[in-house]
């Protein structure tokens, strides 16, 4: 009997469209509007930062080539913190995975500078992802098989990944010509290649491993809707007693997914350091694995969403450089609010507007059958 | 007035879960100073009813009147103050707490816990010696046995001054010499002149305890009788009620060599509760052999074991002669591998993976098979057209292989899982409840599925607690109680009386039970 | 004599730095012992950091500017429960968000209303909370041994310190001999207990967060205007989370948790003492690795390495009426 209760009442469907843009776009709004009352209260007008905004991040061809940058590293984090969700999983270390997988770059470009870049780039793709995977089996392992929970221990992963790399760049891999806790600068035949080296267009950051970050969209879309090992890991995620019954490990799958977890986000150290700074600093990771979250939960953990918030973000990211320099009293600081306002209303609060959106979509529909028949 | 009116009347409750009518129109009442059970089977609407007179939910219409006085129930603090106290089926105690801290939780008397937990100290005293239920009352709750646990429950009710016990289910957790205790507090209780309300499905319990009777069927209240004028049998047959099933046609059964062999398997559960008991089943190719009970008393453990969710804790299963057990191929994966089907009792809990599509939950438990795959990919059109098969044999409706699995409704779910399962070709079966929340057309359906695959030479175990969809289906039953099989018997033999007598334990049926075949 | 100095002036340095972890883990304890996952700590600090020297700076009080700072986090803390108490939100999406608003919100009004870079004035006077000498503790001073303890390690701190050593007894009274303080952790166990028993669980949930908006706030007002003199961004630093640690290490327990939080901190002070110092044995320790100490402790711990700690039971999961 108690299994009986479906609510067969609702045979509506919900379209995919609902659910996956007008939802995350109502949220957006949410979080745009109590943003621009922020910037009311500072004294500014928010029709002229957003304006700002949006002209900082995509205005002329420099500031698309930033935010297409920042992007690159929000869809490699917003992947991680998506596919350990897909297992049930809720991945708050990824700044830890992250600054790991810049470790595993840098170590890679700073020992081998005298090997081509076609053989040093997948050398380096591999110690990023080893690494990150590695930094996250950890926690992985403890909660699937002692029971700890990820949440916890990811964040704490995070503090001892802060240390870690600290000692590392202040102790052990610090340039023994200069003052601050970084390493020498890596060869510049180990660089990834910037856009602009390729194409007609101005100097930025942004290099390859856009691209691969795109191509690695890709993969995850294969991977968790198209093979069995996806199948396996969203089987865990949604219904763990319907894993036990097909046969399928949970703990197996959850070292699975946040192993892979881990690689994604550890790519962050491709664009980073062997893309943008060229030598291993520290704090690279500006927050990105957070952002991550935010990412994620807007793009629904797909990855067409989470390359649409990521592009998002990155606008947020480099539009918020702009607003420093226009603005009055507004600073970057205001993309901070929206990122976390975004988590809130399309994570903490989400079951706030859902329901009432879809009885309104449901109204909607009946009325217009009705109007029809 | 108040001397003739009873303690609790019910007038025509109802109570809708979305499209479930868990409670149709239930009318009750219940004399001071008596023992009034309710039984029904699970589902019936018994724990609801209860819930309801305990303001965990709130009726949809109806009336509850308690010493003849119309009271509204808003919530469980209201129904404390009417005097209505609750033993839950799943204790509401901390386990970190004391006895002590538990009773006073709710009532503490002050902002200050040492006034209150000292004047209740004092009470507990005369309320144990009153009644009976001696507890140590600064032990910690969770250091406790069960039973002694369920007597915090009831000291907790009579400290807030209940006049009304309600007790739901209470024995399920016991052991027989427990529970025999409890019923002599039960004794002390309605000497006292405390009215006590026995919600169970065990009919040997009422029999002992019981003043009046009142039997409910799938949300309705079929008959109120004096415990004295009816008999174990008369209650159960009204208990389970004669259901519309159509008579399944078929031949007698030709059955072979024994697929599965279970000998002496147990299996206790983490809370080292002994959920089987000496299990020794026997199943033949060509044969349906039908598990009936009331539910609850481990044909769910059974299953699970069967199908390589649960490891059992001692015992053996030969299947087609390979000894499962301490075996490492012992998974659900592996028994699906080597034939072996397994239709689940709770297709929400573990058939299906709701927010998944049809043609996903199609291939679950069988994604790694190579028709599934094409090299790393899921072939995802040899899943829509493996699922658009099953839809179109099993006649699901909608017809629609993309649909979510919880946009179907209960009868084609069932049909989803039972063409995944038999569609594969096992030798071996197990269904449990294979008709549960499914419409009549397609429970015609699924039996004469079952029975072809029968024909065909496989093995099926099918769990039941509707005893006509047993009798009906099986060739032989085995009749499980309280973990163990009580007994076995040819379906053809089978009477429903006296299906009914042992599934409330009975060993031997009454040679009378026999005489009316 | 050198050593014994060295040692009180150690642990000295360990009450100013276990002042905000104290407070905030206790705020912590009554959240979780309330079934209410709070990683939100850190953000509710740094709220009330900023509202606290904001106003301070302001009115030119540090009281006003602590009940600023008191305020802030209340309200933070009510939105946590909004979240996730009324709607039922992940619990930790919601602490996430809370920490993320707050961290670009404070440097986003510091910067407006002060145009400092992101800070607030620096405070001086009435302003910030001044160290309170004791009675006759400079006179103390000479007495060997206990007059030194008396005047350096007991006397010279500032309200705030004293106050988060009082609120040890304080809370731990409140949590095991009030009505309230069962009715927590009752509901952090078993919702349903509560339930039944006649309580509306979400409201006492709602009172358990306000408990934690309260503490929080003082934690974090002491950072800007007690041990600080001001507001700098990101200032909290990751307490929060380090008070969370702590929390865990003592197994949600008041006493057990003041000690975890003087040990990190402890750890701390002794960190910055240790600095290239060469130990016998063991040689130089890596300031890093004492740094990363209380993590790792807590990771031990939650593995089960060390000892166990038992969370509430029903940590996390938003009370649902069961059918």
């Amino acid at each position: 009997m108690a299994g009986e209760q479906v609510k067969f009442g609702a045979p509506l469907k919900i379209p995919g469209w609902v659910n996956y843009a007008l939802i995350p776009f109502i949220n957006l709004v949410a979080a745009l509007l109590i943003s621009g009352i922020v910037i009311l209260i500072i004294g500014d007008n928010p029709i002229e930062a957003l304006h700002v905004l949006l002209y900082g991040a995509f205005g002329y061809p420099e500031a698309v080539g930033y935010t297409l940058y920042y992007t690159t590293n929000f869809i490699f984090t917003g992947l991680a913190v998506a596919i350990a969700f897909h297992c049930g999983l809720f991945n708050i270390g990824a700044e830890g995975q992250a600054a790991l997988g810049g470790l595993g770059v840098g170590l890679i470009c700073l020992n081998f500078d005298g090997l081509p870049l076609w053989i040093i780039l997948p050398l380096a793709m591999l110690a990023a992802a080893s690494f990150g995977a590695a930094w996250a089996y950890i926690p992985a392992y403890l909660q699937a098989k002692r029971g700890s929970h990820i949440v916890i221990t990811t964040i704490m992963f995070n503090f001892i990944a802060a240390s870690l790399m600290t000692y590392l760049l202040v102790e052990v891999l610090i340039d023994p010509n200069g003052q601050s806790p970084e390493s020498r600068p890596i060869a510049e035949t180990t660089w990834l290649p910037y856009f602009h080296d390729i194409l007609s267009m101005p100097q930025t950051p942004l290099n390859l491993s856009f691209l691969y970050a795109l191509i690695l969209s890709a993969g995850f879309y294969f991977l968790i809707w198209h093979t069995r090992w996806g199948y396996e890991i969203r089987v865990v995620g949604q219904n763990e007693t319907a894993a036990r019954y097909a046969g399928i490990s949970s703990s197996k799958n959850i070292i699975l997914a946040m192993m892979i977890s881990g690689a994604l986000a550890g790519f962050v150290g491709i664009n980073e350091i062997q893309g943008v700074h060229h030598r291993l600093i520290l704090d690279f990771t500006g927050g990105y694995g957070f952002a991550g979250i935010a990412v994620a939960l807007m793009g629904r953990n797909h990855p067409i969403g989470i390359f649409v918030a990521a592009l998002l973000f990155g606008a947020l990211y480099q539009g918020g450089s702009e607003l420093a320099f226009e603005m009055k009293s507004v600073n970057k600081e205001i993309v901070i609010v929206i990122q976390g306002l975004i988590i809130l209303f399309s994570g903490a609060l989400e079951h706030m507007f859902r329901p009432k959106i879809e009885a309104a979509y449901r109204r909607l529909a009946r009325a217009r059958t009705v109007e029809a028949g | 007035m108040s001397e003739q009116s009873p303690a609790l009347e019910l007038r025509r409750i109802n109570k809708s879960f979305g499209p479930v009518h868990a409670n149709k129109d239930i009318s009750l009442s219940v004399d001071r100073g008596t023992i009034h059970g309710i039984v029904g089977e699970n589902g019936a609407g018994k724990s609801t009813l209860m819930s309801i007179v305990y303001g965990f939910y709130q009726a949809d219409s109806g009336d509850i009147l308690v010493n003849g006085k119309t009271c509204r129930i808003e919530n469980p603090q209201s129904s404390i103050e009417a005097g209505i106290g609750m033993v839950h089926q799943h204790f509401m105690l901390v386990d970190t707490f004391t006895v002590l801290e538990n009773i006073i939780l709710g009532i503490e008397g002050g902002y200050r816990l040492k006034e209150g937990l000292s004047a209740a100290r004092k009470e507990l005293v005369r309320l144990e010696k009153e009644y009976a239920l001696e507890v140590d009352v600064d032990a910690i709750v969770g250091d406790l046995p069960v039973g002694l646990r369920q007597r915090v429950e009831i000291l907790k009710a009579l400290y807030r001054g209940a006049e009304i016990l309600i007790l739901d289910e209470p024995t399920g957790v016991l052991t027989p010499q427990e529970a025999d205790h409890l019923f002599r507090i039960l004794d002390t209780l309605r000497e006292q002149g405390k009215t006590v309300i026995l919600i169970t499905h065990k009919l040997r319990e009422i029999m002992a305890i019981t003043d009046n009777v009142s039997v409910m069927r799938r949300g309705e209240m079929v008959a109120h009788v004096r415990t004295g004028d009816t008999s174990q049998a008369a209650l159960a047959e009204l208990m389970v009620g004669r259901s519309v099933l159509l008579h399944v046609e078929k031949e007698t059964a030709a059955p072979k060599e024994t697929l599965l062999a279970i000998r002496n398997l147990n299996y206790v559960d983490i809370d080292s509760v002994p959920r089987l008991k000496n299990i020794n089943l026997d199943l033949r190719a060509g044969e349906i052999l039908g598990i009936a009970g009331v539910s609850g008393n481990g044909q769910s453990e059974l299953l699970e074991v069967l199908g390589g969710m649960l490891a059992p804790t001692s015992g053996s299963i030969k299947f087609k002669g390979q000894e499962l057990v301490g075996n490492k191929t012992f998974t659900a994966r592996n028994l699906r591998k080597i034939g072996l089907g397994h239709v689940p009792e709770d297709r929400h809990r573990s058939g299906l993976v709701l927010p998944f599509s049809a043609n996903e939950c199609s291939i679950l438990g069988y994604h790694d098979k190579p028709e599934y795959n094409r090299g790393l990919q899921l072939d995802r059109n040899s899943m829509v057209e493996t699922c658009n098969t099953y839809i179109e044999k099993y006649d699901v409706r909608p017809p629609d292989p993309y649909l979510k699995a919880s946009g179907f409704s209960g009868g084609n779910q069932q049909k989803l899982v039972l063409a995944r399962e038999m569609e594969q070709n096992p030798d071996v079966l197990l269904v449990g409840q294979p008709t549960r929340g499914v419409d009549i057309g397609a429970i015609e359906f699924i039996h004469k599925q079952l029975i072809k695959m029968r024909d065909a030479g496989k093995a099926i175990l099918v769990v039941s607690v509707e005893i006509e969809e047993v009798m009906s289906l099986a060739d032989r039953i085995a009749v499980m109680f309280d973990g163990g099989i009580v007994g076995e018997l040819p379906a053809a033999e089978a009477t429903e009386t006296q299906l009914g007598l042992m599934m409330t334990g009975v060993r031997e049926p009454k040679s009378d039970a026999k005489a009316t075949i | 004599m050198e050593t014994f100095q060295i040692i009180i002036l150690l642990l000295d340095a360990t009450f100013r730095i276990a002042t905000p972890l104290i407070l905030a883990a206790l705020a912590g304890m009554f959240s979780e012992r309330a079934g209410v996952v709070d990683i939100g700590l850190e953000g509710k600090m740094l709220g009330a950091a900023f509202a606290a020297a904001a106003v301070a700076a302001v009115s030119g009080s540090a009281w006003v500017g602590l009940g600023a700072g008191i305020l802030t986090s209340i309200a933070l803390s009510m939105l946590h429960a909004y979240a996730c108490v009324t709607h039922k939100g992940n619990q930790v999406v919601s602490g996430m968000a809370i920490n993320i608003v707050v961290a670009g919100l404070s440097p986003t009004l510091a910067y407006a209303w002060f145009s400092m870079g992101g800070q607030t004035p620096p405070l001086g006077g009435d302003a910030r909370f001044k160290s309170i000498v004791l009675p006759y503790a400079e006179t103390a001073r000479d007495v060997p041994v206990i007059g030194y303890i008396y005047a350096e390690l007991i006397s010279n701190h500032n309200i705030i310190v004293y106050m988060a050593i009082a609120a040890v007894p304080i809370c731990a009274w409140i949590l095991y001999k009030t009505r309230f303080g069962l009715r927590v952790r009752a509901v952090g166990e078993n919702p349903h207990a509560v339930d039944t028993a006649g309580i509306s669980v979400d409201w006492l949930r709602y009172k358990a967060l306000i408990m934690t908006g309260f503490l929080c706030g003082i934690s974090g007002s002491y950072l800007s205007t007690a041990h600080g003199a001001g507001f700098i961004r990101d200032m909290t630093a990751g307490k929060g989370y380090l008070a969370l640690a702590a929390l865990i290490f003592g197994k949600w327990r008041p006493v057990p948790t003041l000690f975890a939080c003087l040990l990190f901190a402890f750890t701390d002070a002794v960190q910055a003492r240790l600095q290239g110092v060469e130990l016998p044995i063991v040689g130089v320790i890596p300031v890093q690795f004492i740094q990363a100490l209380p993590y790792i402790l807590t990771v031990l711990l939650l593995a089960g390495f060390v000892g166990k700690a038992q969370p509430p039971k029903s940590i996390g999961e938003p009370y649902i009426k069961e059918r």
